[in-house]
């Protein structure tokens, strides 16, 4: 059998809080094939940055673990893979770039020399050829002049260039993974599609999967062929892309995508006003308890949400979800 | 070419401000009671008021403030910080005498606080709950707190006294014959517990610095961004996270260069350490105040060296530092 990408089983990842320890990635099972891209999306809170984290092997020191299920990379467990292993497979077959583009890079090093130490490392690339091959990659991440800015410092760079940056970076070694964790929420509308274009370009021609975490519903659209979407830990509905928008089945989803204009005309509200989610997410105490954790916010939420955890169940169509009233929801 | 305007800028600066130096120290020493006319009367056992006008006379106290301010100045410019009533020799050759000496001290002393301090800062950022952290914190307190002159005779008397390890004062033996080499084991011995005593306050307040921002460092977003490409710890941490943690530790040390110095005339003075704290301790009992004047000239010179090397440090640190423009 040939193993996939990656597979992701059952995984918990628990945070140690003053209030005890609380489940921050609820029994969360996918994969991912080589060259596809997965997106999570979810509000801020509901555990994305942890999962891209957990796969890492990034979890806060002391602070998080991987409780228990399994992550598997081409048939690697990495769940419980020394710090060594894991090591050498982060920057190389699984690298990542991060939220805040202005302070992910190191402020007295320059990027020449930010991007070449990576090559050093996983590479073992002498110092000359590392240089050379960061001025191609800032070429290919569309930085003008990369001859001359590869001597720049992070502060002589704009947000885009510096989110460029990070990409080239991250892309050096041609990992096989590419975890993109809110890439553009820093940056102005327009560099936002100009990053995204970018990723998209740069996938077309290296083959990498994306692991994309957002919650603008408009760049999984444009991004991914798959999304998962999370709420307080735990996914709440898994499926196609294209799928998932135009039938959205967890009122999760639902209320997510109609947060977003003219991305499905159909779910915007009779008013022809844009509907919003009431409620915020639940605070991390109530992570792990056994009922829906959506149930507060939800218009459709009975006795049986408030009593019990909702199971995540695949349709033919093979889009899942977790809620108890399915049958409600399909029929209306 | 930037930092070649840096030095000619601060050069300007360092003329400017020891011009200022010049004028106010002159101005509070007349301004201060007693002069020298007053300690050689003394020596003598008392002196009428008419031989106290005569040797005010010879040595040109007679005349007025700014005619003593314009004359002395005048000589400065032309290199010559006047001649010394006590020790009758010229200031200058006193001075230039004892600076090595207080330099060999202060230096040191700064370099040794910085290195240990940044290593202790460092290591105990990286275990802030460990026992060597909670020892890193306890000393530095104790290192900040205690008079120098106090850690000073403490030392003295555990290590020269009760375990004669190193030599009670001095800074060579003159008994002592042989090679440089031979003599330089034995200053290296004489300086082991004053720059020790000197180093103890700054390296407490260099290690409390280091172990702030290194702490801070170690959970910043390029810190993770280091440890995402899969860097080994110890890159990680002295590659990416100390560097950025050094430019706060090295701007303290800038500020505190005048504080060693001061602190310097103390430890001088426990340990009779032949530096220009000592001739200052034993200028100011006998008020020969164009020794004091000189002492102060060439302190105020060496704080604004000390500054100007900080500055081309931090710029080596950080390169955002003076880029701005
Ligand atoms: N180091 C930490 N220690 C304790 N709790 C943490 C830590 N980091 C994150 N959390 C908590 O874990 C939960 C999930 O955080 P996570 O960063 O995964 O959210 P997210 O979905 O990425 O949100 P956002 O969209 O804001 O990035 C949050 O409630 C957060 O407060
Ligand atoms: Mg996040």
């Amino acid at each position: 059998m040939v193993d996939k990408l990656l597979e992701v089983k059952n995984l918990r990842v628990e945070l140690q809080t003053k209030d005890g320890v609380v489940p921050v990635i609820d029994d969360l099972s996918f994969d991912l094939d080589y060259g596809e891209s997965l997106s999570f999306v979810g509000e801020s809170g509901c555990g994305k940055s942890m999962t891209a984290l957990a796969l890492m092997g990034l979890l806060p020191e002391k602070v998080g673990r991987i409780a228990s299920g399994s992550i598997k990379f081409e048939g690697r467990q990495l769940a419980n893979a020394s710090s060594e292993d894991l090591r050498k497979i982060r920057g190389n077959e699984i690298s990542m770039i991060f939220q805040e583009p202005m302070t992910s890079l190191n402020p007295v090093l320059s990027v020449g020399e930010q991007i070449s130490e990576v090559l050093r490392l996983h590479q073992k690339m002498s110092v000359n050829s590392a240089w050379k091959r960061a001025e191609d990659l800032l070429d290919a991440v569309n930085i003008p002049d990369p001859k001359r800015r590869v001597h720049d410092y992070p502060f002589q760079m704009s947000g885009g260039q510096r989110q460029r940056v990070m990409i080239a970076m991250a892309l050096a070694c041609e990992p096989k993974i590419l975890i993109a964790d809110e890439p553009t929420t820093a940056l102005d509308v327009t560099v936002q599609a100009q990053i995204f274009g970018l990723l998209k370009d740069l996938q077309t021609k290296t083959g990498t999967s994306i692991i994309l975490i957002t919650h603008d519903m408009g760049a999984v659209a444009q991004m991914a062929r798959k999304m998962i979407v999370m709420y307080a830990g735990r996914p709440c509905e898994i499926g196609e892309v294209a799928q998932v928008i135009k039938t959205p089945q967890h009122p999760y989803t639902t209320g997510l995508i109609s947060c977003v204009p003219h991305l499905d005309d159909a779910i915007i509200d009779a008013n022809n006003r844009l509907s919003e989610i009431p409620g915020i997410v639940p605070s991390l105490r109530e992570f792990g308890s056994n009922k829906c954790l959506f149930a507060s916010r939800c218009k459709h939420q009975m006795e049986q949400c408030r009593a019990e955890r909702p199971v995540l169940a695949q349709f033919s169509n093979k889009q899942a979800f977790a809620c108890w009233k399915r049958e409600i929801i399909d029929a209306g | 070419m930037k930092t070649f305007g840096l030095i000619v800028n601060r050069l300007v600066y360092a003329f400017v401000l020891l011009f200022a130096v010049l004028v106010l120290n002159f101005t509070l020493m007349h301004m201060a009671p007693g002069d020298v006319a007053d300690t050689i009367s003394q020596s003598m056992g008392g002196a009428d008021e008419e031989l106290l006008i005569e040797i005010r006379k010879d040595y040109g106290l007679d005349q007025p403030y700014y005619q003593q301010l314009v004359t002395y100045i005048g000589k400065v410019l032309r290199f010559d910080l006047g001649h010394s009533f006590f020790f009758n020799e010229p200031v200058s050759k006193l001075v230039l005498e004892r600076v090595p000496a207080t330099l060999l001290l202060v230096i040191t002393a700064q370099i040794l606080a910085l290195l240990l301090g940044v290593v202790l800062g460092v290591y105990s950022a990286r275990k802030p709950n460990g026992i060597l952290s909670h020892f890193v914190t306890l000393f530095a307190l104790f290192g900040y707190s205690a008079p120098v002159f106090w850690t000073g005779i403490l030392l003295l008397i555990a290590f020269s006294l009760q375990i004669p390890l190193f030599p009670v004062a001095g800074m060579r033996d003159v008994t002592i014959e042989g090679n440089f080499w031979v003599h330089a084991i034995d200053v290296m011995k004489h300086m082991v517990l004053p720059v020790l005593t000197l180093a103890s306050i700054f390296l407490a307040l260099y290690s409390r610095l280091a172990r702030a921002t290194m702490i801070e460092t170690l959970g910043t977003d390029f810190v993770r961004t280091a440890r995402a490409k899969g860097l080994p710890e110890r890159q990680v941490v002295y590659k990416h996270a100390l560097r950025n943690s050094l430019s706060p530790v090295v701007t303290l040390a800038g500020l505190q260069f005048s504080a060693v110095v001061s602190g310097a005339v103390l430890v001088e003075a426990v340990f009779s350490w032949p530096g220009l704290g000592t001739l200052a301790f034993q200028s100011i009992i006998a008020r020969d105040t164009p020794t004091i004047l000189g002492i102060l000239f060439f302190s105020a010179l060496v704080v604004i060296i000390g500054n100007l090397l900080t500055d081309l440090a931090l710029r080596f640190v950080d390169p955002r530092v003076g880029a701005s423009k």
